[in-house]
Parts: C-alpha cells; sequence; structure tokens
C-alpha cells in the first residue's frame, strides 16, 4: 500500500531536503563572494569546537525544542500555529511576573511555579485564537499572526509602564532575585567534576526541554488523548464521526502548543537574562516552525532539529564575528529548510515515491521470468 | 486639532495607506483566485531592497521599480511553484518566502554596499517626485478648499496615485470582466472553471503573478518614496497589516480601500501624536500600533458582520483523472 519504505519516509526525504537547503545556502554564500567551505569550518568550530560553543549550541536548542514541540503538537492536529513567537513572548511575562512576586529563597522553589507562570500565560495567549477558530471559525493563522503583533506591543507598553522599576532607563524589569537563578549547566556538570565553560547560558532548562519532548511523545502516541488529536488531524469527519469534538481538541492542543512555547521563556527569561527585556524571544518561535517541518512533527525528530538550528545559530554568530557574513544568512538557510522541507515537500517526494514504485514493480517482475 | 494639523494628519494618511492599499489588492487578487498569500510581507521587502539598490546604481527611480516589481515576482514564482505546482502548504510557503526576504536582502545588502544591511541614501532622481498640481500654489490664499487642494490632493507621488486607481481598476477587473469572474470561481470552486475548460493552473498563475506585481509597486514606494533608501526590516509588519485590512475589507476592492485608509490614519496618528491625549485618559502609541491587529481579531470573531474567505482558499486542486 505504501509508495515507499519507512526509512525512506523518515530519513531520506528529509535529508534530501536539508541538501538542497545546504547547496542553495552555499550558493548564497559564494554569490555574497566568501567561500562556502570556509564559513562551514568557522562554524562548526565556532558552535561545537569547544564547550563554550556547545554551550551556546545547547542553549538555543533548549529554545528551539520548546517551540518546535509547539508548533509540532498543533500540526498533529492539523493546526498551524505561527503564533509561537507571541505565546513565547508572553510566557516571559508570566516568567517574570512570578520571579518577581516573592523574594525566592531557592530556584527548586521558584522553577516549579516558573513553570507554571510561563506556560499558563503561554496558553493563555493561545487559548483566544483556539476559541475563536473552534467557535466562531476563523482562521487560526491569521489570527495568532494578529496576536503575535498585539504581544509585542502589549510587552513594549507594560516594560515602560509598570514593569521598569522607577528611576531606570533602560526599558527592562527589575532583576530576579538571587533565588530564583537557575544552575547552569557549568555548575550542574562540577558536581560530577566535568569541567564545562561557565560563560554560556545553558542551564536547567535544557533537562526541562528533554523531558517535555518525551512528555509529547507519551501524550500523542500512548494516551487516549494523543490519539484523538492525531485522529482528529488526519480527518476532522472521520474524528468528529468516531465522536471526537472538535472544540475540545482544538481547544486542549492549542493550550499545550502555547504552554510549551510559553516555557521557552524559563531559558531565555529566567535562564539567561534574568529579567525581561524587550524582544526576549528573538525569532525562535518562528524558528520552531523550520524545527517542527523538519522533524516531522516528532519528538525525536524535533530533538535533533532543535539541535541542528542551535548549531546554526551558534555557527552564525561566530561566522558573523570571524567574517563579514551578517547572521541573516541563518534566516536564509531557515527559510531554505522550511521551503523545502514543508512547501516543496511533494517536489522531492514526487520523483523519490516513482523511483521506489518503479524499483518494486521491477522486484515484482523478476522471479516471473 | 486644528485645521491645517487634521490636513497633515489626512496628508499623512494617504501617503502611509498607500503600501497597505497595494499590497490589500496584491492580495485580494491572490486569495479570490484561491491562494493564500501571507508572504505579502516578504514579497514586498525584497522589492524595498532591490528598488533601492537599482535606484541608487542607475539612478533612475523607474529601473529601481522595474527591479523591485522583478524581485516580488521571483517570490510570487517561487509561491506559485510550491502552492500551485507542487501542491504544497500555501501558508508555509508564505512563511518561507517572508524569511527569505527578511534574510536575503540584510546579506545582499551588505555585500553590495557593506553599509550594515542598507543601501546608501536616495536623492533626486533615485526617488520619485511629488506631482505638483496645477494652480497649487496659487489655490492657498482661499479658504478651506486652498489648503485641501495644495496638502491634500496636490503633491503625492505617482504612486499614491496609482494605488487609489488601482481600486476602481480592480473593482472592474474582478467583477465585471470574463476574466475577473473566472478568477474569483478559481477561488471558490476550481472543479467548475475546470469542467468548463478553462485552465485552473493558468489561472491561478496568473493571479500570483499580479500580486507580485502589485507587492513590488507597494515595496519600491516604500524604499523610493515614503523613505529614501532600503534599511533592514522596513516593511515593519506592513505585510501582515495588508492581511488584516484585507479580512477586514472582506475581500472586497473598495472595502479594502476604507480599511486602508482606516489603518494608515491609524498610523498617521500615532506618528504624529505618539501618546494621544484623550482629555478623560491618555491612549498609549503601543496601543495605536496594535489597533489594527485587534480590529481584525475583532472583525474575524464575526461580532461585526462574518468574514468569509473564499472557499477554495489554502487548497491546492488536483485534477480528476
Amino acid at each position: 500500500m505504501d509508495k515507499m519504505p519507512r526509512w525512506a519516509d523518515v530519513l531520506l526525504i528529509p535529508l534530501i531536503s536539508l541538501l538542497l537547503a545546504a547547496i542553495l545556502s552555499a550558493l548564497v554564500i559564494l554569490a555574497i563572494g566568501e567561500n562556502p567551505v570556509e564559513a562551514l569550518g568557522y562554524m562548526v568550530e565556532g558552535a561545537l569546537g569547544s564547550t563554550y560553543g556547545w554551550g551556546y549550541t545547547l542553549y538555543y536548542a533548549t529554545n528551539f525544542i520548546f517551540t518546535g514541540l509547539a508548533v509540532a503538537i498543533a500540526f498533529h492536529a492539523s493546526l498551524f500555529n505561527i503564533g509561537g513567537e507571541g505565546q513565547a513572548t508572553l510566557g516571559g511575562l508570566g516568567v517574570a511576573l512570578v520571579c518577581l512576586a516573592l523574594p525566592w529563597p531557592h530556584w527548586t522553589l521558584a522553577l516549579p511555579a516558573a513553570v507554571i507562570g510561563g506556560a499558563a500565560f503561554g496558553a493563555f495567549w493561545a487559548a483566544i485564537p483556539a476559541y475563536l477558530q473552534a467557535k466562531r471559525g476563523s482562521h487560526i493563522v491569521i489570527t495568532t499572526i494578529m496576536f503575535n503583533y498585539i504581544a509585542f506591543a502589549l510587552i513594549i507598553y507594560l516594560l515602560n509602564n509598570g514593569l521598569k522599576p522607577i528611576g531606570q532607563m533602560e526599558s527592562s524589569s527589575a532583576r530576579f532575585p538571587e533565588g530564583a537563578a537557575l544552575p547552569t549547566l557549568h555548575e550542574m556538570l562540577a558536581v560530577v567534576g566535568i569541567p564545562f565553560s561557565k560563560a554560556p547560558p545553558v542551564n536547567i532548562s535544557l533537562f526541562l526541554a528533554l523531558a517535555a519532548a518525551w512528555g509529547v511523545w507519551l501524550l500523542l502516541w500512548r494516551t487516549p488523548l494523543g490519539f484523538e488529536i492525531r485522529a482528529f488531524g488526519k480527518s476532522e469527519p472521520a474524528g468528529r464521526y468516531a465522536g471526537i469534538s472538535p472544540t475540545k481538541i482544538i481547544m486542549i492542543t492549542m493550550l499545550i502548543s502555547g504552554g510549551l512555547a510559553g516555557l521557552m521563556a524559563i531559558n531565555t527569561v529566567m535562564g539567561e537574562a534574568e529579567r525581561l527585556v524587550n524582544n526576549s524571544v528573538q525569532n525562535a518561535g518562528f524558528i520552531g516552525i523550520a524545527v517542527a517541518l523538519m522533524g516531522r512533527s516528532h519528538p525525536v525528530g524535533i530533538l535533533i532539529a532543535g539541535l541542528l538550528f542551535g548549531f546554526l545559530v551558534q555557527g552564525g554568530a561566530e561566522l558573523a564575528f570571524w567574517t563579514s557574513i551578517p547572521t541573516e544568512l541563518i534566516i536564509v538557510i531557515q527559510a531554505l529548510v522550511i521551503l523545502f522541507t514543508g512547501a516543496l515537500d511533494n517536489m522531492v517526494r514526487m520523483p523519490v515515491e516513482a523511483l521506489f514504485s518503479r524499483r518494486r514493480l521491477a522486484a515484482k517482475a523478476t522471479p516471473a521470468e | 486639532m486644528d485645521y491645517a494639523t487634521l490636513l497633515q494628519v489626512l496628508d499623512s494618511t494617504f501617503r502611509l495607506a498607500t503600501p497597505l492599499l497595494l499590497a490589500c489588492l496584491a492580495g485580494l487578487y491572490s486569495e479570490r483566485a484561491g491562494i493564500f498569500d501571507i508572504g505579502l510581507e516578504g514579497k514586498m521587502l525584497a522589492a524595498a531592497f532591490l528598488s533601492a539598490a537599482v535606484a541608487f546604481v542607475t539612478g533612475s527611480v523607474w529601473l529601481g521599480l522595474l527591479a523591485g516589481i522583478a524581485a516580488s515576482m521571483l517570490l510570487s514564482i517561487i509561491h506559485g511553484l510550491a502552492s500551485i505546482t507542487f501542491r504544497g502548504n500555501q501558508l508555509i510557503s508564505g512563511v518561507a518566502i517572508n524569511f527569505l526576504a527578511s534574510g536575503l536582502t540584510v546579506l545582499v545588502a551588505q555585500a553590495w554596499f557593506a553599509q550594515g544591511g542598507r543601501t546608501p541614501s536616495l536623492s533626486g532622481a533615485g526617488r520619485f517626485s511629488p506631482w505638483e498640481w496645477p494652480f497649487a500654489e496659487a489655490i492657498i490664499p482661499v479658504p478651506v478648499v486652498g489648503p485641501l487642494y495644495n496638502e491634500l490632493i496636490s503633491g503625492h507621488t505617482a504612486i499614491v496615485y496609482l494605488a487609489l486607481a488601482m481600486v476602481p481598476i480592480s473593482w472592474y477587473v474582478l467583477f465585471r470582466t470574463r476574466f475577473g469572474l473566472r478568477l474569483r470561481a478559481v477561488g471558490e470552486n476550481p472543479a467548475a472553471v475546470d469542467t468548463a475548460g478553462v485552465s485552473v493552473v493558468g489561472l491561478r498563475f496568473a493571479a500570483v503573478a499580479i500580486c507580485g506585481v502589485l507587492c513590488g509597486v507597494a515595496g519600491a514606494y516604500l524604499a523610493t518614496s515614503l523613505q529614501a533608501g532600503f534599511v533592514k526590516e522596513m516593511t515593519a509588519g506592513r505585510g501582515y497589516i495588508a492581511l488584516a485590512a484585507l479580512i477586514f475589507a472582506k475581500w472586497r476592492p473598495w472595502y479594502a480601500l476604507y480599511a486602508c485608509l482606516l489603518f494608515g490614519f491609524l498610523q498617521a496618528i500615532a506618528l504624529r501624536f505618539q501618546n494621544l491625549d484623550l482629555g478623560l485618559f491618555t491612549v498609549p502609541v503601543e496601543f495605536m500600533d496594535a489597533l489594527p491587529y485587534i480590529l481584525t481579531v475583532v472583525i474575524l470573531a464575526g461580532f461585526v458582520g462574518k468574514a468569509i474567505p473564499p472557499r477554495a482558499g489554502g487548497e491546492p486542486y488536483v485534477k480528476e483523472r
């Protein structure tokens, strides 16, 4: 029945898409007069050549795992949540409010509270578009885009009015209490005696992201709710016929999706900045789309794709430092990955499928001879 | 607000509404033909960059305009290939196009001009000059009408008038010609159009191409008329506001004009007054910035009349065999 073996679908197609994106990226680098091989060298060295580089790569990867999972779980219900950026922005507000609310004595108390705060605010920002999609039929893509911009305006307003301490010039919130500081990977690995660079902001959120990926896998493939989400995503009429309530699935899926995007703020706001600044999300919400597409919306794929994009962002920053190639190269690569793994998927898929069905026909024909 | 201030605000309303209107009409053609396009932003950005770059290098704003249209068309072709030929997800394709433009413009600008991802400032023939209407100076002493004529009606660049003219033209093309009827039909029920022996693919590509041209003009206007040169991310969400206006207008040309003028007016107010003091309370500038999006969500929620998109929008057409 299947047009091609499973490994081709899971591995071969993404690899070909990635290769196409890489070739085009190399051509772009050539076109602006730089050497792509040298550029790759700088990126690998800068992102993976030291524990310092690894630290930043893993820090960025943490963000992208959260936002990638957020986009992926919505994909499973056939919803395109393009509002990760806004939901993560609001998540930052939630985390900041929790951290500033009490003089936290220790991070073990602050972290669970901040998780609830970040997830709740992110989920809230996804809830309104979800409700409008479920009840009023307004397209979730458009409403989540609109909510991104509303979130940006809201945060700028709040940072200038209320969150900013009196007398401070820069528009940011007050610094979080010492007790809300999360342990970094450096501190955690030092306990078991492994040396790791002190500078990068990678922190315990990385393990939170891994736990989230496992949780999403468990939810989607090991619970009745996950089955309902996937069934609804495959075919809404069939799901409805099987007694699955569209409203319930849309609401629950988007709440989880927004919550996951909001959790990203644990890493950036609580783990790195330790205060709320403007534009704390830095495109991670959008990169989540590329990560989910490349990871085929599966948690394992998302971990790999998240790591790859962490590498690209850190490597890109190093590249911009050592050469005259601006960091915008990463946006181009991200666009190409989205284009090839998402929009032009059929362009890659059709020839591969044709190849496999031809081979199968040939295999069937041989024994008869 | 006195009369002179009001005129100034209205004047900048028209200037700020122009790129919105062009992009909105661009989206109108595309979406009426059943191709969702959230890549308006990226096309405008690419056009803004290339028009400014070519206008600077050649010193001719008209060549710049053509280059801008070419850049936008190129992205349109990618969108067409992805969403029509390869039947991919139109929304994802739009997202990819926005990022492609956002990254490539800065990358190429940096490699070309080495000024931190911007083009050098344009001057003289590198920019569109305003059209002074006859007697614009002479009529100023006439009360009320004089300043109105001088400030508001006269003295815009050619593209402002072109954008305004595109409204009745689009209405005529879409609702009074055979091409327009077919284009709208292809967005509602492509199978019927196919049965009638008209090419669905051809019509949709035509719509996407028109969309590319209009976005190109909108982008060129931003870089060579509203401002003098390209700067990073200079579209600043205008493509999404245009998309909002399109929904606000419920996919109709004349309403698109009103929606874009309204959103242009909001931008003009925000630009002029920053925090707007209404006596009882102050409206923060951030609220004015967010208002187009909030209004669109309210419209989408169906509280003020329902916005129903073209029925076949977003769905690739598969010919029956």
